[in-house]
């Protein structure tokens, strides 16, 4: 089974030639893909959806999708321009996704692990009850495969469509990483700009290991409800990546281009269901890179 | 979705004039009391008059409450005088000892954990606090909580779990507090691993949501075996005017939103969020305090003895079933 895009959508917006976002410099988008979409002049990460990150983060033909059954409901017939099933559908059709997040099987670099991410093209990677079941089945599988967990995030939070059961789906995905790090299954959570509200003050934010994309916004609260609530202009740089690194709350700051073998790195020190230092045999299969 | 502040619940209407839509209440209380002063201070038998507003009284509280709309429900919720977590301590408990320290940077007083007692049974006890006068809203940021209240409530979680202490938490905040020093201690952090912790805890959790039930912070002491809720209070995962100024791009349509959000006791325990519903006495808590009071002793106690029989393995999986049916399509209200 493979990857159930219905289309391909461009993820960074332009045509042959693009504009940087950070540094205004116009780019050939075969540049920008070459360093796996960031820009090559100033390094600013474009967001890139999950059909991305599968083929720079695993080996090549290695992921195999689950859940993708899993299909949104109205549970609160909630309307506000239009119904929420009529936002959906629109959703769908524009960004060829099902749903905001995406998981499945993988290898990396020759392990078998579980892999997901969030897709902010898809409401914003906003969490509702399809995330939220996704994110768990993943910890589940991982759990019960012995498999390690690898998440990428990126979303402005929970799905205020679903209401609070959206808010529970923060719940429902930590008691799942809970069990899973009960087992002494690995788990390492990816930041990627932006991430913030429910998505990390939930499953997001309790990777043993949590690795960000540089300058990715991260935080609890929006820069823009902070803003209103205390009346002031925010500090420079705040709840940027480098910012939660020096506050203590972020593992490393990974550029996209070294993600795969950092993550591969980590993952030959934490390996499931061992949690002591014994040295673990390499795994058979393609050499890291 | 992130919490908005403008939502504090600070309600324009004073507690004396009470809220638009209960003001014909108001009114017919005003004249009775009136009535009964001009009863006494005359001696005269007003029994003929005051028997007939008395009962219109009683059909027109009914009248409204019976048909209250969600964002009448959320300002009940917001009411300065419903019963808090002072009242819940002062009247259910029979012994309260406030623990403060969280270990790590400082004493958040919009929350507070301590040992409670109610007749034989011990637990501890984690609450929200919102201050009843604008000192102690100011000492208690109105009930929303930075990093340090969470973690101390975690502090006190893994102590409530060493010596086998039930845990009951009363819910009542406007959201987790958006701010520098939040985000700068780890707000998300604090929250998920509070989460996280609850979801896992070996000892029996009840929850009771009192008044407002503002998104993450609320689910930050929020997961347990039992959660119970006021027949008024809300549960959401935005403030009803944040919810409107994003998706109708106007705060003013909080009304519309509150609808859509389906925040309502009665709403959430179809939608399988909350097991059960504490009834208000008639026109809200605030009409009668001590009623309320008494009620969720009963049920509180009843909660938790309704936990006794089962052992800790049985607790956590039973804990994980019931969080892991959030949103699924069978999902029925459990019965107790
Ligand atoms: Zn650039």
């Amino acid at each position: 089974m493979g990857w159930k895009f219905r289309k391909k959508k461009k993820d960074i917006p332009g045509g042959v030639w693009l504009k940087c976002q950070g540094c205004n410099t116009m780019l050939t988008r075969k540049k920008v893909e070459e360093v796996l979409g960031t820009c090559p002049e100033c390094g600013f990460h474009f967001k890139i959806d999950g059909r991305r990150r599968v083929d720079q983060l695993l080996d090549e033909g290695s992921f195999e999708e689950f859940g993708s059954d899993v299909a949104p409901v109205d549970h609160l017939q909630f309307f506000d321009k239009e119904p929420y099933t009529e936002k959906l559908k629109k959703t769908q059709d524009k960004t060829g996704l099902s749903e905001a997040a995406t998981v499945g099987r993988g290898r990396l670099d020759g392990r078998d692990i579980v892999f997901g991410a969030l897709d902010f093209s898809f409401m914003g990677g906003s969490m509702g009850v399809v995330v939220g079941e996704r994110i768990t089945l993943a910890a589940e599988v991982a759990r019960e495969e012995q498999r390690a967990l690898l998440l990428v995030a990126t979303s402005g939070g929970a799905r205020m469509h679903e209401g609070a059961l959206s808010l529970m789906q923060m719940a429902k995905t930590s008691v799942a990483l809970g069990r899973l790090g009960e087992a002494g299954i690995p788990y390492i959570s990816v930041l990627a700009d932006p991430c913030t509200g429910g998505v990390i003050a939930s499953f997001a934010a309790l990777g043993d290991i949590i690795l960000a994309e540089p300058g990715a916004l991260i935080g609890f609260a929006g820069p823009r409800v902070i803003a209103t609530t205390i009346r002031t202009k925010l500090p420079e740089g705040f709840q940027r990546a480098e910012f939660l690194l020096e506050h203590g709350f972020i593992d490393r700051i990974v550029p996209r281009t070294r993600l795969r073998q950092e993550i591969s790195c980590c993952l030959r020190y934490c390996t499931p269901g061992v949690r002591s230092a014994e040295p673990q045999p390499e795994p058979a299969g393609e050499p890291g890179s | 979705m992130a919490d908005q502040k403008n939502n504090t619940g600070t309600a324009k209407d004073t507690p004396r004039t009470g809220l638009a839509f209960e003001r014909p209440i108001v009114e017919l209380e005003r004249k009775i009391v009136e009535l009964q002063n001009l009863s006494e201070a005359t001696g005269m038998n007003l029994n003929g008059e005051l028997k007939p507003l008395q009962q219109k009284l009683l059909r027109l509280t009914r009248d409204i409450y019976e048909n209250l709309d969600p964002f009448d429900v959320v300002q009940i919720a917001r009411h300065p005088l419903r019963p808090q977590t002072s009242d819940y301590i002062a009247q259910m408990l029979d012994e309260y000892l406030e623990l403060h320290g969280d270990r790590h940077f400082g004493d958040d007083h919009a929350i507070t954990t301590g040992f409670g007692r109610i007749g034989e049974r011990r637990f501890l006890l984690i609450a929200h606090r919102k201050g009843k006068e604008t000192k102690e809203n100011i000492a208690c940021n109105w009930g929303c909580a930075h990093p340090e209240g969470y973690r101390k409530a975690l502090q006190k979680m893994r102590l409530a779990e060493k010596f086998k202490l039930p845990i009951l938490t009363l819910i009542n905040t406007p959201g987790a507090y958006p701010g520098v020093g939040a985000e700068e201690r780890g707000q998300a952090w604090a929250i998920a691993e509070n989460i996280l912790a609850m979801a896992r805890l070996k000892t029996p959790i009840v929850c009771v949501v009192i008044g407002e039930g503002g998104s993450g912070g609320a689910l930050g002491i929020g997961v347990g075996d039992r959660v119970l809720m006021l027949e008024h209070a809300y549960y959401s995962v935005i403030s009803p005017e944040g919810c409107a100024a994003i998706l109708w791009k106007n705060g003013e349509r909080a009304v519309e939103a509150a609808a859509a959000l389906k925040l309502t006791s009665r709403d959430l325990q179809r939608l399988g969020v909350v097991d059960e519903i504490v009834p208000e006495p008639l026109g809200g808590a605030h009409r009668a305090p001590d009623e309320m009071v008494a009620e969720l002793k009963g049920r509180v106690l009843e909660a938790f003895g309704s936990l006794d029989g089962f052992d800790t393995d049985q607790l956590l999986a039973r804990r994980y079933e019931r969080i892991r049916a959030y949103g699924s399509l069978d999902q029925q209200p459990e019965a107790s």
